[in-house]
């Protein structure tokens, strides 16, 4: 009997006989899908070694205590700036909060099942991928041209748009876990649906919307693109009204990172690594909040 | 809506002003919610309005020749987008091919190959590298990797490559700084990886594992699982991940405008500087006035139409994967 015959006792028996081509082709499967994944890893280790080591001998207290230098002029720091994303920042996710929450709860609370609700969830997934200079290109002719100057109110809006279907889509879809057992047991106690969204259905998935917003927030503070037609930047100090432009770190980054001049560099490499490690640490506290990937 | 009724005639008998306050603010809490909903749409239909309006000089002024035009000259006030447009696509091509199999490659490596205390950590990885700013991938690209593209790549390449036929044209480039097309290219394939292996990796993992087990159990290797039964399961949402990674290529602007060398000349040679839609809108519409404007928003809503379209065909390949 051939079965009898045992195989030779070096052959790993995970193999026993198995052709090479099958064999070799296994092989390269493993050896490149793992090596993809060692390079990705790679990658994210060396763009932030690289930020750390900029980025870090950069940093000093000016940074953070003095406004971005002219042209050929000595030192300088970024608090303009900062202070001008940070203001941005979180007008945007102030005028988009609100806005996508309802929206989100409209998707899910009032219009389920309706062809309005899928065609609006289906679209928003779309805006959520829009190129964001397109963005910036509707706020300037929205805003910026009929206000005829630039302004942080215009900036705050395109990032507020960006902001919005991250929003939308997270709120919806925490909303669409909650158990309907709940929505039930409000409605049986005679609360009109406003109520029970308001006093049951929110709070039970208050976690994965604040997530959604947190997402948001990290999604627009690095954003670059809407911001250069509509907050512009500029060197100095905003004006409390943000009318005119408004400082802003990515825009400062991107000025300074490729400028003839060596501060200029050296606070765009400060201004990155502040920028990045802010949003690695907002995006790991969101999805640890959640432990649920939402990336797109 | 039954609930708010019924809430209605109890209230109704014990107090008319808490009546009037409960539906009222009922039906103002349903509006509020549709008006946000609706304004959703608004944004979307707003920005392709808003591209077209600010684009129709141009489109009247050039017609169809605004297409294939190669002109870019503010001096005359003569503008094509060609260059443009080709730019665009052949970064996107390029960040395609090497993206999609780094993507998959990550895909399989999560669900099939790693061991429990790899997995979480790359994948916590993986979706870091989405959230890094895209201004950060372009100083990456600027500092770091141009130069070592162009000492290691480029430059061999060049000197290989130089005089012969075809290959000669695509791939020699005069002035090897390490700028061009096919460093954005590279650049945006790290920048849409995320996106493609985070959905391929959720759609692999919702393959039942029966099916794969009795693919192991047959005696296939895990190549010939991956092959024959993975990617036929998941094949039509793969292809939707791929296209959401294409409609993030096509209007990727900073890392883009980084490295791209920002030439308004369209070049044959993909080692050469170049400049896609979002790069020239960045760069020049500061500056830009009139015809030129006009010229700029109208490339735009060119862009805006087939990100359109490529994205909601992803979207709908990917939903129907998720409706099963």
């Amino acid at each position: 009997m051939n079965a009898a015959s045992p195989l030779p006792a070096d052959t790993p028996p995970a193999w026993g006989r198995v052709r090479a081509s099958r064999r070799i082709a296994d092989r390269i499967l493993k050896v490149s899908a793992t090596l993809f994944s060692l390079i990705s890893v790679v990658v994210l280790f060396w763009i932030l070694g690289m930020l750390l080591v900029q980025g870090g001998t950069s940093l000093s207290l000016d940074v953070f205590t003095k406004i971005t230098p002219g042209p050929g002029s000595e030192g300088g720091g970024l608090v303009n700036a900062i202070a001008g994303s940070l203001v941005l920042t979180l007008l945007g996710i102030a005028v988009a909060t609100p806005v996508g929450v309802l929206a989100g709860t409209y998707l899910v609370e009032y219009g389920r099942g309706s062809i309005l609700a899928a065609v609006i969830g289906f679209l928003n997934d779309v805006l959520l991928s829009a190129p964001s200079i397109l963005i910036g290109l509707f706020v300037y002719t929205l805003v910026v041209q009929p206000m005829g100057t630039y302004s942080g109110w215009a900036g705050a809006i395109a990032l507020a748009i960006i902001a919005l279907p991250v929003i939308v889509r997270t709120t919806a879809d925490m909303l669409g876990l909650v158990p309907s057992t709940l929505r039930e047991a409000g409605a049986a106690l005679g609360a009109p649906t406003s109520l029970v969204t308001q006093r049951v259905t929110w709070r039970a998935a208050k976690a994965g919307i604040v997530t959604g917003i947190l997402l948001a927030l990290a999604r627009i503070a690095g954003e670059t693109a809407p911001l250069l037609f509509t907050a512009l930047n500029n060197n100095f100090w905003f004006s409390p009204s943000l009318m005119g432009g408004v400082s802003n770190l990515p825009v400062t980054i991107f000025q300074f990172a490729s400028a003839p001049y060596e501060n200029w560099r050296q606070l765009a490499w400060a201004g990155a690594l502040i920028i990045t490690v802010t949003i690695l640490l907002i995006s790991i506290v969101a999805r640890y909040a959640l432990r649920k990937d939402i990336v797109r | 809506m039954a609930a708010g009724s019924e809430a209605l005639s109890y209230a109704d008998r014990k107090s008319g002003s808490q009546v009037i306050s409960l539906t009222g603010r009922n039906a103002i809490f349903r509006a509020l919610c549709l008006s946000s909903a609706i304004l959703v749409l608004a944004v979307l239909a707003g920005i392709l309005i808003a591209m077209f309006i600010g684009g129709w000089p141009a489109f009247r002024e050039f017609g169809l020749g605004f297409f294939t035009g190669s002109a870019w000259d503010t001096q005359n006030d003569q503008y094509g987008a060609w260059p443009a447009i080709a730019g665009t696509l052949s970064t996107a091509v390029i960040a395609l091919i090497i993206g999609v199999p780094l993507s998959l490659g990550i895909a399989v490596f999560l669900t099939q190959l790693a061991p429990g205390w790899v997995r979480t950590p790359v994948a916590t990885a993986v979706e870091l590298l989405a959230a890094v700013p895209s201004i950060i991938y372009g100083m990456w690209g600027l500092f770091v990797f141009v130069p070592l593209f162009a000492r290691f790549f480029q430059v061999p390449v060049s000197n290989l490559t130089e005089g012969l036929p075809i290959v000669g044209t695509i791939l020699y480039s005069r002035s090897p700084t390490g700028l061009g097309v096919a460093t954005a290219g590279i650049i945006l394939a790290f920048m849409i990886v995320p996106f493609i292996a985070s959905i391929a990796r959720d759609m692999l993992a919702q393959i039942p594992t029966v099916l794969r087990e009795s693919a192991y159990g047959i005696g296939c290797t895990t190549w010939e699982v991956v092959r024959y039964v993975l990617l036929p399961q998941a094949g039509v949402s793969i292809i939707g991940a791929i296209m959401l990674g294409l409609g993030r290529a096509l209007g990727e602007t900073m890392a883009v405008t980084f490295v791209i060398g920002n030439a308004n000349r369209l070049s044959s040679s993909i080692l050469d500087p170049g400049s896609t839609i979002a790069s020239r809108i960045a760069n020049e519409f500061n500056e830009a006035l009139g015809l030129q404007m006009s010229a700029l928003i109208a490339t735009g809503c060119i862009l805006f139409l087939v990100t359109f379209v490529v994205l909601v065909v992803a979207r709908l390949l990917v939903a129907r994967m998720k409706a099963l």
